[in-house]
């Protein structure tokens, strides 16, 4: 079944990306450099999950989907706003 | 049919796979901060945008029931990637590029993230005193 084998190729390729994610936050020229690389890293755990959500035929996970994107962009910008003010809520 | 739906499953999968791990590879090997910020931003949101429908289809085609929560997800990402890259870009001049090397921006003010006046609160949110 080709849909299988796509599936696999799609979880390689965004768990090589997360990897490659990893690294930069651990390596990285400057803060905004990492603070891309977290925002990256929660849309690529985002589209694993979906893509576990197919292979295991259950939408179960979605909501933890949603609620990760939410999450992941409010941390975002609240470490923005952090290196920008020095401060989150002032 | 069947067969047909489940290949263009398998090539929205690989479209956004491919997208994915080249948002994430030029997060690695682009020279500059704000050529970097260019490929997770857009790159890495179509490929999971393609991902997405992909598996909303899946759930159409091979589950007989709609899962709107991945339209909402890609509604949400789609959303969200501009703002979070605006602001990121907005760090990135304030701590790391002069304000002198940046080119002018033809229309006679200055950059927005530099004008006092765009910057300001609105007066009515710095007005908190009690009126009595």
């Amino acid at each position: 079944m080709i849909l299988n084998y796509a599936l696999d190729f799609a979880f390689l390729c965004f768990g090589l990306g997360l990897a490659m994610n990893l690294y930069r936050v651990f390596r990285a020229p400057g803060v905004t450099d990492r603070i891309l690389a977290l925002d990256t890293m929660v849309i690529n755990v985002l589209t694993l999950i979906v893509l576990y959500g197919m292979r295991t035929k259950s939408g179960v996970n979605f909501e933890a989907a949603l609620l990760f994107a939410m999450t992941g962009f409010v941390s975002t910008v609240a470490y923005c706003k952090f290196v920008l003010r020095g401060d989150i809520i002032e | 049919m069947n067969l047909m739906v489940e290949y263009i499953l398998a090539a929205l999968l690989v479209f956004g796979g491919i997208f994915g791990i080249v948002g994430s590879f030029g997060l690695l090997k682009l020279p500059q901060m704000l050529q970097r910020l260019h490929a997770p931003t857009k790159a890495t949101t179509l490929g999971v945008g393609s991902a997405l429908i992909a598996s909303m289809a899946y759930f159409w085609f091979y589950e007989d029931r709609v899962s709107w929560h991945e339209l909402m997800i890609t509604l949400f990402l789609f959303l969200t990637a501009p703002i979070t890259a605006n602001f990121i870009a907005k760090a990135q001049l304030h701590r790391a590029i002069n304000k002198e090397d940046l080119p002018p921006t033809g229309v006679g003010t200055q950059w927005a993230t530099y004008d006092p006046e765009v910057q300001a609160v609105s007066p009515i949110l710095l007005d908190d005193r009690d009126p009595g």
